[in-house]
């Protein structure tokens, strides 16, 4: 870690016991246990969470924007994954 | 708070230049390469799809924001000055912890907002120097003194009733983090406004002192605040790209319009007169006509000539400096820490 910087983090809040954690932004702190505290700071004054995850930005892989067509188009024509794609008799269709 | 200064540009127009994210330092192979990426980045704006930080666009649209962004950055935090300057003096317990929880989300805001400028490749040092060397801009109306208590209470109205104006459109902008640090600030916002109102509504109830107060607040700080929403369309020479980017949404003088619009009533409701004799009713319009405002008084104080320019930045760079001594604990208290988790994994 260079001398005189604090490393950047990404903050995850989960605002509700049951729901996933979200991105909510970043901020810099010298360590892990710093960055909780900043983000309790930061991100939850209206206590918009119940649990904090924080990860240095370095450590989060992101697919290329650029790439995006041949990464998703794959899923683009099965549509037979969706349960519209099959038509049944009106008496069963709530299935 | 908010900054008007979109249109403004920084003193120094030669800044430091900002990496093309793609492909750093080399230009794209072939001229068509960059028309499909513009093409593509076209429609994208006029499609009203968010540009995210990975994504390719054209560097002129990523130095406005980061200029814009940090700029909004520079005028929350220096925006903590005038209010701060009233927490040791509030005139009750419960009126010093509002202030306190007010000027903790200026610095929060601020916060999110530098994040969202760093998602465009720049880092947080170059942004605070930028601001500390006088390079970088922010909002006019924090070079303006709080001289009464009743300062606080017009802030709240007026100020942040103007940056509420400027800043709902913003959530729409077409950055994905500005936008979204944009709807998590307005939603902090409202209590800023709605304290403000009410401190004010207390003294309006109070004594004929208090009454005189509160107008001599309004007095001071109304044209002030007009001004923050910048320069008149005719202007304003970076509004039409900006609104071609998606970036602004609303102009300049519409925003300005639909604020004095607004905030007629709420002065008729708090009893207190807004010190414009050109202040009417226009049925033709549908609006409130207004008289023009003072734009050179404008300029001055946007280029350092203000009431409290001078102050407002020593008083940040004072605090930036008397703060190392902490930036500095922070790491070695971590390195310490991480020394002490090594050790203790050696052991085992």
């Amino acid at each position: 870690m260079d001398a005189k910087q604090w490393p950047l983090w990404e903050v995850f809040v989960r605002s509700k016991q049951g729901l996933e954690h979200k991105h909510c932004g970043s901020l810099h702190a010298a360590d892990a246990q710093q960055a909780l505290h900043m983000a309790r700071d930061v991100y939850t004054r209206r206590q918009e969470g119940v649990s904090i995850w924080v990860v240095p930005s370095s450590a989060i892989t992101a697919s290329a924007p650029d790439e995006k067509d041949a990464l998703f188009d794959p899923m683009a024509d099965k549509i037979y994954r969706h349960p519209t794609f099959y038509a049944l008799p009106d008496e069963i269709n709530h299935m | 708070m908010y900054t008007q200064s979109l249109d403004l540009e920084s003193k120094d127009s030669q800044g430091k230049d900002v990496q093309s994210k793609d492909s750093p330092g080399q230009p794209p192979t072939r001229l068509t390469d960059l028309d499909a990426r513009q093409v593509a980045f076209d429609a994208r704006i006029a499609a009203d799809t968010k540009i995210e930080p990975q994504d390719w666009m054209p560097d002129a649209y990523r130095k406005t924001l980061v200029r814009q962004i940090s700029q909004h950055a520079h005028s929350e935090i220096i925006g903590m000055q005038p209010e701060g300057n009233w927490i040791s003096r509030a005139p009750s317990l419960k009126r010093k912890a509002i202030l306190l929880a007010k000027v903790q989300d200026e610095g929060g805001h601020g916060l999110y907002l530098y994040s969202a400028a760093e998602t465009l490749d720049v880092s947080r040092d170059d942004l605070v120097d930028a601001l500390h060397t006088g390079r970088a801009k922010y909002s006019s109306i924090f070079n303006y003194p709080t001289l009464t208590w009743a300062d606080v209470g017009v802030i709240g109205w007026l100020v942040d009733g103007a940056a509420i104006m400027n800043q709902v459109p913003l959530c729409r902008c077409s950055y994905g983090p500005y936008a979204r640090a944009m709807i998590r600030i307005c939603k902090e916002e409202s209590f800023h406004q709605r304290q403000g109102f009410d401190a004010l509504l207390a003294m309006m109830g109070g004594t004929e002192a208090q009454r005189a107060m509160v107008q001599d607040a309004v007095d001071r700080w109304w044209f002030p605040v007009l001004m923050m929403f910048g320069p008149p369309d005719a202007a304003s020479t970076n509004s039409t790209q900006t609104m071609a980017w998606g970036i602004k949404r609303i102009s300049n003088d519409d925003l300005r319009q639909k604020f004095v619009d607004a905030t007629v009533e709420q002065a008729r409701v708090l009893g207190v007169t807004l010190p414009d004799a050109g202040l009417q009713w226009n049925e033709a319009r549908g609006h409130y006509d207004f008289s023009p405002l003072d734009w050179d008084e404008f300029w001055r104080v946007i280029n350092g000539d203000g009431p409290c320019n001078r102050e407002r930045l020593a008083t940040r760079v004072r605090a930036h400096e008397e703060g190392e001594w902490v930036r500095e604990a922070a790491l070695a208290h971590a390195q310490r820490r991480a020394g002490a988790a090594d050790d203790d994994r050696a052991a085992a």
